[in-house]
């Protein structure tokens, strides 16, 4: 009889956590695999502003990013805060844009050098005198697919 | 003392480690996939030639520095865009006022009358990006719509759905072109103007 009495006082055995890491490599591995690292460094605000008609953009090797907006807090007592154009990691003017227009299709393919979509990160506070400048020197170099980089909404409020 | 059995390491901490490197991959995780409003820019030319178009069939827009908006020389607030857009694209015949329409074979469809529209874009140096986006937005929603509902009255299938399966079969292809010919997206930015000034 006391044989089963103290079995029974045992209590509930620990739960098993040998699987545990296994769980652990599971999700590493897929975060790591999604993962997307930063390239470049923000040197300018950039909220972008918020769309509903939004299409996704397919392949990430055949997009340049532009970025247009104010510099950052602790750049702003040493660039102003004019809104400023960012290329790579740089702040840059538009008559750097077919350079940069230029180096970016160099980085490609040659069978791939036209298809390539020039995103355009602004902020949503920049008037367009600046953007529309950095159009008219994407245009004349030949650089017509745009996207206008933006967030997605289902509704859009006045 | 003789050999000593090399003991085992103890995998104990293992899930620490991992522990470490999930947490550092997903704080770098950015799961945002980009998003944005794909536009072409007309191709470069030397000296832009004068086209000579109908005036009814433009419909012109201008957004000044404050972010106003006159539509087709009236005043106009976005949220009421999109519908004066709607109707000027799908036009009506007979009407004088709206666009005129030409007959273009379009495959799959036969030949059928498309309305000849441009909307016409013209922005001031001081618009905001953000109502800038908020206009194109509009613009880029009325022609979805329109597609969407002649696809649906056509095919019996929206026209975003056609899109999606357009890679799979030469019909829905064939479906999605006939529905693009028909409503065609035609937006023209003309030249900025420094009015409003101020940047």
């Amino acid at each position: 009889m006391s044989k089963f009495r103290k079995k029974g006082k045992k209590g509930q055995p620990a739960v098993n956590t040998a699987s545990l890491p296994d769980i652990v490599f599971m999700l590493l591995f897929f975060f790591m695999v999604t993962t997307v690292m930063r390239e470049t460094t923000l040197k300018v605000e950039n909220v972008t502003p918020k769309a509903t008609e939004v299409d996704k953009l397919e392949k990430k090797s055949l997009v340049a990013y532009l970025y247009i907006g104010k510099p950052v807090r602790n750049l702003q007592s040493q660039f102003g805060t004019a809104p400023r154009i960012q290329l790579n990691d740089a702040f840059k003017t538009v008559d750097d844009i077919p350079l940069f227009v230029e180096m970016e299709k160099e980085a490609r393919n040659e069978a791939e050098r036209n298809l390539i979509t020039w995103s355009l990160k602004v902020d949503s506070k920049t008037k367009m005198g600046i953007v529309t400048d950095v159009k008219q020197a994407l245009r004349k170099v030949n650089a017509l697919k745009l996207n206008y980089s933006t967030k997605k909404t289902d509704k859009i409020s006045n | 003392m003789g050999r000593r059995e090399v003991s085992e390491i103890n995998a104990g901490s293992m899930a620490d480690i991992a522990f470490l490197l999930l947490i550092f991959f997903l704080v770098t995780t950015t799961m945002d996939t980009d998003v944005g409003l794909i536009r072409k820019l007309p191709p470069p030319v030397d000296v832009p030639e004068d086209v000579d178009v109908n005036r009814r069939n433009i419909f012109e827009i201008l957004v000044n520095a404050n972010d106003q908006l006159l539509v087709a020389g009236e005043y106009m607030q976005i949220t009421e865009l999109r519908e004066a857009a709607k109707r000027f694209i799908a036009s009506e015949p007979g009407n004088p006022k709206m666009p005129e329409f030409k007959m273009t074979e379009i495959e799959g469809l036969g030949v059928v009358p498309v309305s000849k529209q441009i909307i016409s874009l013209q922005n001031d140096n001081g618009t905001s990006y953000e109502m800038y986006i908020k206009v194109q937005n509009e613009l880029v929603g009325a022609y979805n719509e329109l597609r969407n509902e002649f696809a649906q009255e056509k095919f019996n299938k929206p026209y975003t759905e056609l899109v999606q399966k357009s890679g799979s079969s030469d019909a829905i292809e064939i479906k999605m072109n006939a529905v693009k010919k028909f409503y065609p997206q035609r937006i023209s930015e003309a030249e900025p103007k420094k009015v409003g000034g101020a940047e």
